[in-house]
């Protein structure tokens, strides 16, 4: 792995839906505060890595950095769906990796607004209509609805189900889910949302995709995050202040989705999983069981409970009884998304795969507060977008 | 007479409507799109393959939000011989009567008319011996 990455900043804004704030305004206030918090100025970073969905094409990167800081250095402006925060990572540590620089800035950010889980509206129709065959299916007319479901809420829907014919999961084990991540996100003053809901509340609110009602779908909305990376020879020269607060990248690991007889037709959120956590405990020489709390993509609540399956969190098939147990609670054997997860803290696409190193960093370092995982020393992040892409990152604290 | 089209060209109509797949003649990969190549071992010769009508359920979801005509139900079918395809659930709204190992069989009905009076004609999957 060559030698090893170290956080020394990171930072997040709350998540939610600000009308008066730009793209910029979010992903400077984060860029800023991550500075700050490693100590270092705009003039010691070598580059940026800036990740953002909806505004792919602005070149945000530069835009950023003509409101911190126009230094020269180069910028990668990175999209790759749901895992764009955390390709954005990726690159910032392999250019730091490379020896092209020895502090690096990932910067993930989205607005989002209230374009609702489905997606934009559809265009008008043309007017003289005539079936014609278009695209690689040879379709004639919009098969969504009509040939099952593509969209986000029936694809992890049906991702929950089959695990769940597999393993006799039940609609209330995936709604323990929600009710989790609603109550950690009550202790999260930058989630999206900080409110409870009871297990009955989940269960008899609307379905959205059964089983998934709407508390258990992640809402859309605005945010940043970001994080400062340095090399291990730099750290070294850095003020002890900073190395006390650093916390090492054990191992940052991207996969994509190879190919299942299954996934043309319904992705295959499984196998890239499993593929990034089985390098990512290799790279670390952890195992799950070293795992101090996680950080794992519950853009709806069946994703959660099959993820517990995929990063080994649980027995093969056992995570009904995982979350039945309630180790993946706050105060439970393996912390699960304390932050409230997508479903409650928020899914700014672009900024959720830095936020959860935010979270993740913050538990380590011993300062979330009053959601803090009491002696956290080693955590795990996921994000997975479909398409798709897969990084899992395992972070570990300082020696004391 | 009526003219009728197949919704997605993986669909062929007729007397004994079934579903067609393309498959890499190096590893048996099946494809129900175009393709440069096999997503599985790369190689760039296809032949058409026939499929089986019948399958079972391996994933399903029943869409509220979102859904135009009313809820639907959609499947992840694993259809017998090989091939897993992805349709509609034709009568069944409750989950309840969704188990593992739940048997379906391939049927159509039409999803519109154009200008012209062409009927376009989708499939879906309905329960065997339900």
């Amino acid at each position: 792995m060559g030698e090893s990455v170290w956080i020394i900043g990171t930072s997040m804004t709350k998540f939610g839906r600000f009308a008066d704030l730009d793209l910029l305004d979010l992903a400077s206030t984060a860029a800023l505060d991550a500075l700050v918090d490693s100590g270092q100025d705009m003039a010691d970073v070598g580059l940026l890595a800036l990740g953002n969905v909806y505004e792919a094409n602005s070149h945000n990167g530069q835009r950023l950095l003509k409101q911190i800081g126009q230094t020269g250095i180069p910028v990668y402006n990175v999209v790759n769906a749901c895992a764009t925060g955390a390709t954005a990572v990726r690159v910032a540590m392999m250019g730091i990796k490379s020896g092209e620089c020895d502090i690096a800035m990932a910067v993930g950010v989205e607005k989002m607004g209230k374009m609702g889980m489905l997606g934009g509206a559809a265009k008008k129709a043309d007017q003289k209509k005539v079936f014609s065959p278009k695209g690689r299916y040879g379709a004639v007319v919009k098969t969504e609805g009509l040939l099952g479901t593509g969209l986000m809420p029936g694809v992890f829907a049906q991702a929950g189900t089959e695990y769940a014919l597999a393993n006799g999961i039940t609609a209330e084990q995936f709604a323990k889910v929600a009710v989790k991540n609603h109550m950690h996100s009550t202790l999260n003053p930058l989630a999206q949302y900080q409110k409870s809901f009871s297990l009955e509340e989940v269960l008899a609110a609307e379905v959205i995709s059964y089983p998934n009602t709407l508390p258990m779908c992640c809402p859309t909305g605005d945010g940043a995050a970001a994080v400062i990376l340095v090399s291990d020879a730099k750290l070294k020269t850095l003020d002890p202040d900073v190395r006390r607060r650093a916390v090492k990248v054990s191992a940052s690991v991207m996969t994509s989705d190879p190919w299942t007889p299954s996934g043309q037709v319904q992705p295959d959120v499984n196998t890239l999983t499993r593929m990034a956590a089985d390098q990512a405990y290799e790279a670390a020489g952890i195992g799950p069981e070293d795992l101090d709390l996680v950080e794992l993509h519950d853009c709806f609540a069946t994703a959660e409970l099959i993820h517990y399956d995929n990063l080994r969190l649980c027995d093969p098939g056992g995570a009904g009884d995982f979350i039945d147990s309630g180790a993946p609670t706050r105060d439970g054997a393996l912390p699960v998304n304390v932050s409230g997860g997508l479903l409650s803290k928020g899914h700014p696409i672009g900024a959720t795969g830095i936020a959860n190193l935010y979270e993740v960093v913050t538990h380590l370092r011993g300062e979330a507060g009053d959601r803090q995982v009491d002696g956290a020393k080693v955590g795990l992040t996921h994000v997975i977008g479909l398409a798709s892409a897969c990084a899992v990152h395992v972070l570990e604290a300082p020696a004391a | 007479m009526t003219r009728s089209i197949p919704a997605v060209d993986y669909l062929v109509l007729g007397e004994d409507p079934h579903l067609v797949a393309s498959e890499c003649r190096q590893c048996s990969a099946l494809y129900f799109d175009r393709r440069n190549a096999c997503a599985m071992c790369s190689t760039t010769d296809f032949a058409s393959r026939r499929l089986s009508n019948e399958g079972v359920v391996r994933g399903y979801t029943i869409v509220q939000r979102g859904a135009k005509s009313g809820p639907f139900t959609s499947a992840v079918v694993e259809l017998t011989g090989g091939g897993v395809v992805k349709a509609n659930l034709i009568g069944v709204a409750d989950p309840a009567a969704i188990h593992p190992e739940t048997k379906v069989r391939l049927t159509t009905f039409d999803v519109g008319t154009d200008d012209d009076g062409v009927v376009a004609v989708a499939f879906g999957y309905e329960p065997i011996g339900a």
